[in-house]
């Protein structure tokens, strides 16, 4: 019962919402949807502690879906660890930003429609991570992506707003072609798209070969790759990344929930969700890994050089979805989730925050207009600081435990991609402490470099938008510590059953111990191992001889510490450049010209995508219209034939009247002729 | 079952309709009312039937049901033969279905000659419905090419400036096909001294005369279809027909050449179908790709929507020859689907048409603000045709792409970019019409739809969400005869590879 609450409340506040958004009004709009969302995010906290904590998982059937000969499948929740983790992050976070919403869009004439979409979102999003089979993921999967086309063209008198729209959706849709093949590829090889059924029969299948486009290929590992392509997509992994910047054209709640605490999420999950077949295809999440840790890198430097506060939050977030990816490249799913969780509080937070500010500073996002208002704004300003420590990855807030974590296993794959993966998020650490001070200082410090007009309205928000703030701040500063046990190990101790693996382990110890050379050096991993694959209760497999997370207990001094180290390095450099010498930044700027001029512009990827595929699009179809359609087929074709028809018939001038019978009339004699001579022909032939 | 000719009845109903209709007398506007509530309540009673006949139905069947036989013209072994089985039965509901809602859009759309438009309408019907039952290759084709007529007339006499030329190129096209078949019809009925199609179906034609035979019948499906490159008069009818006329033409108009290859070109030519499929992916392909990248650059509204139905065809056409089980469950439910998706958004341009006359995309945009109802409607329908889940698209391209895969992954690979073109120009159709810049006054003092406009479209929408949630009410049905169809082709192509490898072993023989 709880988990159809859970997902169906936020389906149901939308359709009453949206329906009789008029007969309720927008105060009940507001109220159904908040108090639907607040209910659910209860019904999912009581999930988890049943689920995760007390190992029930299960599984509701709810109605049958489409079936066509073999293929079958089913409406149904799955209800297992990973998926409560997901649902209490996105129903949680999801009513801070519902209630925040009320005060944000308190001045937005469809302010109604605005919080049913929030809630189309949160069921999308709630089927996607409940689904019990990929074809029901994906219909999460578009269907988070028509809330977030909704969503982002939500001011849709504005003609930038709309074109972020169709691009997140087109875009996207690039990534779920990817994902799509996918699928298809999975019922080929497997005869089913059930998770379960998937997953117990990947270890047979680890030896099969698939022949795609010509090319045969080892099928785990297509598979694996093509879903990721799906992943790159939703998750805005470098190539498929350009939808999310522009993305910020939506009203700001939209960017917290959907660009950055959730939807973008989805990618992470769904390799996740599917770890039990990514650990039969190593070069899969060899690529997993490369591209997490690209994005992680590049990401970071374009934050660098942005002067709007969203597009720096959004390009931190990117960042951070790298981050993940290369936790999932190196085996620590766990890691991943964790960072998720931990990131999906923080980044809210800062999203919301920033939404405080620019609803303080009238409308303004640009950095370079702000500046100086921290004491008018102390509420927001502190909270800001939360999410930004958290971010940095400063203890003991949530994000020191959860990229320390990724980093370390990072490392201790022990892979020469593993080894690329932790240097280029090490640098990303810098950068990434570096641009949010940078963010902090320019916005609240220095002098007001807003008009005088605007500096006078500036006001803190009300406690309908602070109130969602402080739980996620509270979320922010506790997760890392509360979760990281169960997530990623060092977990709860249970003697029984850590006495019986003892006795297994000290024998295995043994044979490893000759073998490999690997010490398991006391009875606590042991029990770290333990708490960990208790909480998870098989959502998430990993093979022994993939654990990176144990190993990751056990990384050098120095690369425990280096993440700390590069945080405070750049908080303590953005301090000297902006605010204690503040010529810095420009002479960097005219040191280094070339690569400024690179990062700033993004890397030029909407450019190369615009030359390559967008322009060509358009004028291929205006070349097959003309040249194709008009003056080929149809030349050839009906007028050409039409001309013949005129010629013969000698009398242009009646048929230009126009009468439809006369064509009709021609054409039956035609008709009659031609049938008779082949009736004729074929008489004589037999 | 029931014990009364109930197609029949079906099928001569909207005769029925038209016969009372010619009969009316009075002054100009009697006559004109009289004649729409005439139509509308003869398509709603064939409505009621269709519905009861679909609940009679048996869906655990394979079989011909509610079949009619009886002599026609007796010299020549013609029977008048009806039934309907899984495949047929859907088809013949989308008919009758979208006859009522083609009448009430044109209720107020239609001035001139309504009466004759009318019974023009319920003669399409009639034809339609013929069509889809008809068991005999001979009847079939009466029926089939019947269509024609009302249909040219609807555009021809109802249609815009450029009706002319649009009537005679649809003329001119259909025409070429219709008389190649008729050809291959003849050619079948001396071979094989049958007219009978459950007959034929049993029976196949010996392969070397499968290949043109396919071919003659391909011809005139093809156009039907229509495939490219014999496309390029439905963009031209679609943008001259008056609304009610791109709805039906949309709808039911482009299922006949599936239709059609699902009758007789798998069935009766198995080896010719497997043979050309490859033919049949190349041209689906080309037609996913180029239309959908035309469809990117129209300036007019039923232009792109007419495009874009050639795009979502080829996909039918793919399913249907990859004679996998899911490709052809997934075809028939395209085009399903499609009828209920591009006959509804044919609905959404009439409305604005009938407002402001035009169906130039730029004379609209920002029109949400005016007609947020009208936003709403649209938005689900875009969201139909670009294939979201949830909706009846999805479902039917879907299966479509999965029975693609199996046979050929290149090809549901390519066609697959079809599903990101396809989301391109109707969002961007979307965004331009209904979003943007608020800058036509005309456009933007349109009123809302009013409740005619919106109760033929809600049921549309149902229909679109129900289909896409649940499928099976579907699929379960037309899962026998679809079976059925598929085990019949594989095993005629495993008989005539055995023949072909044993004479090839005989001339082995001989030649040692």
């Amino acid at each position: 019962m709880m988990e159809l609450l859970a997902v169906f409340l936020p389906l149901l506040a939308f359709v009453i919402a949206f329906l009789f958004g008029k007969k309720i009004g927008d105060r009940g709009a507001q109220f159904i949807t908040c108090s639907a969302l607040i209910v659910a995010a209860f019904a999912s906290i009581s999930l988890f502690f049943d689920v995760a904590i007390g190992g029930n998982s299960y599984t509701t059937e709810l109605s049958r879906w489409v079936s066509s000969g073999d293929f079958n499948v089913s409406w149904a929740l799955r209800i297992d660890s990973l998926s409560v983790v997901m649902m209490c992050v996105i129903n949680i976070v999801s009513a801070c930003v519902h209630v925040y919403s009320v005060g944000y869009m308190g001045h937005d004439p469809c302010k109604g429609r605005f919080m049913s979409y929030l809630s189309l979102f949160t069921f999308a999003m709630l089927m996607l991570v409940s689904a019990d089979n990929l074809l029901q993921l994906f219909f999460g999967w578009e269907g988070v992506g028509l809330a977030s086309y909704l969503l982002i063209g939500f001011w849709n008198h504005k003609p930038s707003a709309n074109a972020a729209a169709v691009k997140a959706f087109v875009v996207n849709r690039v990534g779920d072609f990817g994902l799509a093949l996918a699928m298809m590829a999975i019922f080929v090889v497997f005869g089913t798209l059930q998770f379960d059924a998937i997953f117990e029969a990947v270890p047979e299948m680890a030896g099969t070969y698939f022949t795609f486009i010509g090319q045969e290929y080892h099928a785990l590992t297509l598979i694996g790759l093509l879903l990721f392509v799906g992943a790159i997509g939703k998750s805005a992994q470098l190539g498929l990344h350009t939808w999310l910047p522009d993305a910020m054209e939506g009203p700001t709640p939209v960017s917290a929930l959907i660009h950055a605490a959730t939807m973008v999420t989805a990618g992470v999950f769904l390799v996740a969700r599917m770890s039990p077949l990514y650990e039969y295809a190593p070069d899969a999440l060899m690529v997993v890994t490369l591209v997490g840790g690209a994005t992680a890198f590049v990401a970071a430097t374009i934050g660098l050089t942005q002067f709007d506060i969203k597009r720096v939050i959004a390009y931190s977030t990117m960042s951070q979805l790298g981050y993940m990816f290369f936790a999932l490249g190196v085996s620590a799913y766990g890691a991943a989730m964790f960072h998720l969780v931990t990131h999906a509080f923080f980044k809210a937070l800062l999203f919301l925050g920033a939404g405080s500010v620019i609803h303080a500073m009238s409308d303004e996002q640009d950095m370079r207009k702000m500046g100086g208002i921290w004491k008018e704004i102390p509420m927001t300003y502190g909270l800001m600081w939360i999410g930004s420590l958290a971010l940095a990855g400063i203890p003991p807030f949530a994000g020191f435990y959860s990229k320390d974590i990724v980093l370390e296993a990072a490392w201790a794959d022990q892979t020469w991609f593993g080894h690329i993966a932790f240097w280029l998020g090490i640098a990303a650490a810098f950068m990434t402490a570096f641009y949010t001070w940078r963010l902090l200082i320019m916005t609240f410090h220095g002098k007001p470099r807003a008009s005088e007009k605007v500096m006078s309205h500036v006001h803190e928000s009300p406690a309908v938008m602070l109130g969602p703030l402080v739980i996620l701040a509270t979320g922010a500063l506790l997760a890392g510590m509360v979760f990281y046990e169960p997530f990623v190990g060092g977990g709860v101790k249970h003697p029984e059953i850590a006495e019986v693996e003892i006795a297994h382990h000290e024998i295995d110890v043994e044979v490893e111990h000759d073998v490999e050379g690997i010490v398991l050096e006391d009875e606590e991993e042991i029990a770290h191992g333990m708490g960990r694959e208790k909480f998870w209760n098989g959502a998430i497999e990993v093979r022994h001889q993939n654990d990176t997370l144990e190993a990751a207990h056990h990384v050098p001094e120095w690369v425990k510490f280096l993440p700390l180290v590069m945080g405070l390095l750049g908080i303590g450099f953005a301090y000297l450049a902006y605010l204690a010498r503040p010529g810095i930044p420009e002479k960097i700027k005219t040191i280094f010209a070339a690569p400024y001029a690179l990062f700033f512009n993004k890397w030029f990827f909407d450019e190369i995508y615009q030359a390559l595929f967008v322009k060509p699009a358009f004028k291929l179809g205006q070349v097959f219209w003309y040249a194709g359609d008009q003056n080929t087929i149809d030349r050839l074709g009906p007028d050409g034939s039409a001309k013949a028809v005129k010629k013969l018939a000698g009398v242009l001038s009646r048929f230009q009247s126009g009468y439809v019978f006369q064509y009709a009339f021609v054409m039956m004699i035609a008709v009659i002729a031609i049938v008779s001579w082949f009736v004729f022909k074929i008489g004589q032939g037999y | 079952m029931v014990d009364f000719p109930l197609l029949s009845l079906m099928t001569f109903l909207p005769v029925a309709g038209v016969l009372i209709i010619l009969m009316i007398r009075g002054d100009e506007e009697t006559v004109k009312q009289n004649a729409r509530h005439m139509a509308l309540y003869t398509s709603l009673f064939t409505f009621a039937f269709s519905l009861f006949m679909y609940t009679r139905f048996d869906g655990t069947s394979a079989d011909f049901q509610f079949v009619e036989q009886s002599h026609w013209l007796k010299p020549l072994g013609i029977h008048y033969h009806v039934g309907v089985d899984g495949i047929s039965v859907f088809f013949v509901l989308l008919s009758t279905f979208l006859t009522p809602v083609c009448i009430l859009s044109a209720w107020e759309a239609i001035q001139t000659r309504v009466r004759e438009f009318m019974v023009a309408f319920l003669l399409l019907e009639s034809f339609m419905i013929g069509t889809f039952i008809a068991l005999d290759s001979v009847l079939f084709y009466v029926f089939f090419e019947g269509v024609l007529i009302p249909m040219f007339l609807i555009i021809g006499v109802w249609g815009g400036p450029r009706r002319v030329y649009s009537a005679y190129k649809f003329f001119l096209y259909t025409l070429l096909g219709s008389v190649l078949m008729l050809v291959g019809l003849l050619v079948l009925y001396n071979q094989t001294g049958t007219t009978d199609i459950p007959t034929l179906m049993a029976s196949p034609v010996a392969s070397h005369l499968q290949y043109w035979l396919w071919l003659a019948f391909f011809a005139s499906f093809a156009v039907k279809m229509p495939m490219w490159p014999v496309h390029t008069w439905l963009p031209d009818a679609h943008v001259e027909a008056p609304t009610a006329g791109s709805v039906i033409l949309a709808g039911v108009l482009l299922k006949m050449g599936g239709y059609g290859f699902l009758r007789f070109s798998l069935p009766m030519f198995p080896e010719a179908s497997a043979y050309f499929g490859d033919l049949v992916y190349v041209l689906s392909i080309i037609a996913i790709i180029y239309t959908s990248l035309i469809a990117l650059v129209q300036e007019d509204m039923k232009k792109l929507i007419a495009y874009s139905s050639v795009a979502h065809m080829g996909f039918v056409t793919i399913g249907i020859f990859t004679a996998t089980t899911q490709g052809v469950e997934g075809g028939i439910f395209q085009m399903l689907s499609h009828g209920l998706i591009s006959g509804a958004l044919f609905l959404c341009v009439g409305v604005v048409y009938d407002r402001l006359h035009t169906r130039e995309i730029k004379r609209y945009g920002g029109i949400v603000k005016n007609m947020p109802k009208y936003a709403t409607v649209f938005m689900i329908l875009m969201l139909g045709s670009v294939g979201l889940p949830g909706t009846s698209g999805f479902v039917g391209e879907f299966l479509v792409l999965l029975g693609a895969f199996q046979v050929s992954t290149l090809v549901a690979a390519l066609a697959a970019t079809g599903v990101v073109l396809g989301a391109a120009y109707m969002l961007i159709l979307y965004r331009r019409v209904v979003f943007g810049p608020r800058v036509n006054d005309d456009a933007l003092a349109m009123p809302d739809l009013n409740m005619r406009e919106l109760w033929l479209l809600v049921p549309l929408i149902v229909l679109v969400l129900w289909l896409g949630v649940f499928p099976a009410t579907v699929t379960d049905k037309i899962g026998p005869s679809v079976d059925q169809l598929i085990t019949d082709y594989n095993a005629k192509l495993e008989v005539a590879a055995r023949e072909a490898a044993q004479s090839a072993f005989d001339t082995a023989g001989e030649a040692q």
